[in-house]
């Protein structure tokens, strides 16, 4: 019964290893560089993994370009060209938020778009059942009369 | 009025279909548009993996029109891949240059050994930078780039016979005719 235990143990600190994947032992220059770099890492998607930030990934391309986000960071690089380095390379697939291009526009205003679609048919059917309830038509009318002056 | 309300479904439903037909047609969204085709290969300056103590840039890339292979001992399908580069090379002469990508050299000179070896030469890429700046995210991978050194395609994954014949050897005519 107790190796039971000890082999259940043992299994699950096996299949628990996984997700311990991505924590890597980075040397750090300062504070501020560490806070930008886990930023930058967690709004850049893995170009191997469909839907996975940097931080998230084990991929080994995910791991060069942890490397290569500190890299830039400490040779003194912006977030921003940290970031267009990364676009340069590997296009809108990496940003998270993709950028404002002819490509890219539909991303952005599609849902705005849908929501006017969706206004607009609310506004139109309720219009249209107040028209319904508070008014008769021309021959709505005239049948009223006629059954009334029967 | 009441006709009309009838039709909204039908309309968002063909609107689905149309949505959905086109959505399932789209690429394999694993393949990343490349953002360095017509440019330059980056510039580099890095070991040769069999001439020992060399070292290699992008200028050795010019000169005639080359495959450019990213490949690693730890990619099995690079092994499928190997025969087919192999096939190539025999057939066409096509200068085919390797990228070791986050390697062992040592391993890599073993597999090679083993396997044959139908490149010019091999970069020593053990970092992956080389990878980085060609927008490589897995192995194999290979770019046509010109006499001139431009990168004028790349294929993502193995190069097969139908791909070569289909794909790489249109366009290397092309290339060919132009200059």
């Amino acid at each position: 019964m107790r190796g039971r235990w000890v082999l259940a143990g043992c299994l699950f600190w096996v299949l628990s290893a996984p997700s311990l994947g991505a924590i890597e032992a980075q040397a750090f220059p300062d504070e501020t560089i560490k806070a930008r770099y886990y930023d930058l890492i967690a709004t850049l998607r893995c170009p191997q993994c469909l839907n996975t930030n940097l931080a998230g990934s084990d991929a080994m391309i995910a791991q060069n370009l942890r490397a290569t986000v500190l890299r830039l960071l400490v040779e003194g690089k912006s977030d921003a060209e940290v970031e267009q380095f990364m676009f340069e390379r590997y296009g809108d697939f990496i940003l998270y938020e993709p950028r404002w291009t002819a490509k890219t526009w539909l991303l952005w205003l599609g849902p705005l778009g849908l929501a006017l679609v969706g206004l607009s048919v609310w506004w139109s059917m309720g219009a249209s059942s107040r028209k319904t309830r508070h008014g008769l038509s021309e021959s709505d009318r005239a049948n009223l009369k006629q059954l009334m002056d029967r | 009025m009441a006709k009309q309300s009838v039709l909204i479904p039908a309309f968002v439903f063909a609107g689905i279909v149309v949505l959905l037909w086109f959505g399932f047609q789209l690429s394999d969204p694993h393949l990343l548009p490349s953002q360095k085709l017509n440019d330059p290969v980056p510039d580099f300056e890095l070991p040769s993996l069999t001439a020992v103590g060399e070292t290699l840039n992008a200028a050795d890339l010019t000169g005639e029109i080359s495959l450019l292979n990213v490949w690693a001992t730890w990619c099995p399908s690079c092994i499928a891949e190997h025969g087919e580069l192999t096939r190539i090379f025999e057939t066409t002469g096509l200068r085919i240059i390797g990228v070791n990508y986050n390697d062992d050299s040592d391993a890599a000179r073993a597999w090679l050994k083993r396997w044959g070896d139908p490149y010019a030469f091999h970069i020593v890429d053990e970092d992956g930078t080389l990878a980085i700046d060609l927008g490589v995210y897995g192995a194999p991978e290979t770019f046509v780039v010109d006499a001139g050194g431009i990168i004028r395609y790349r294929h993502v994954g193995v190069v097969t016979q139908k791909v070569f014949e289909e794909t790489f050897a249109p366009l290397i005519q092309n290339l060919k005719d132009a200059s």
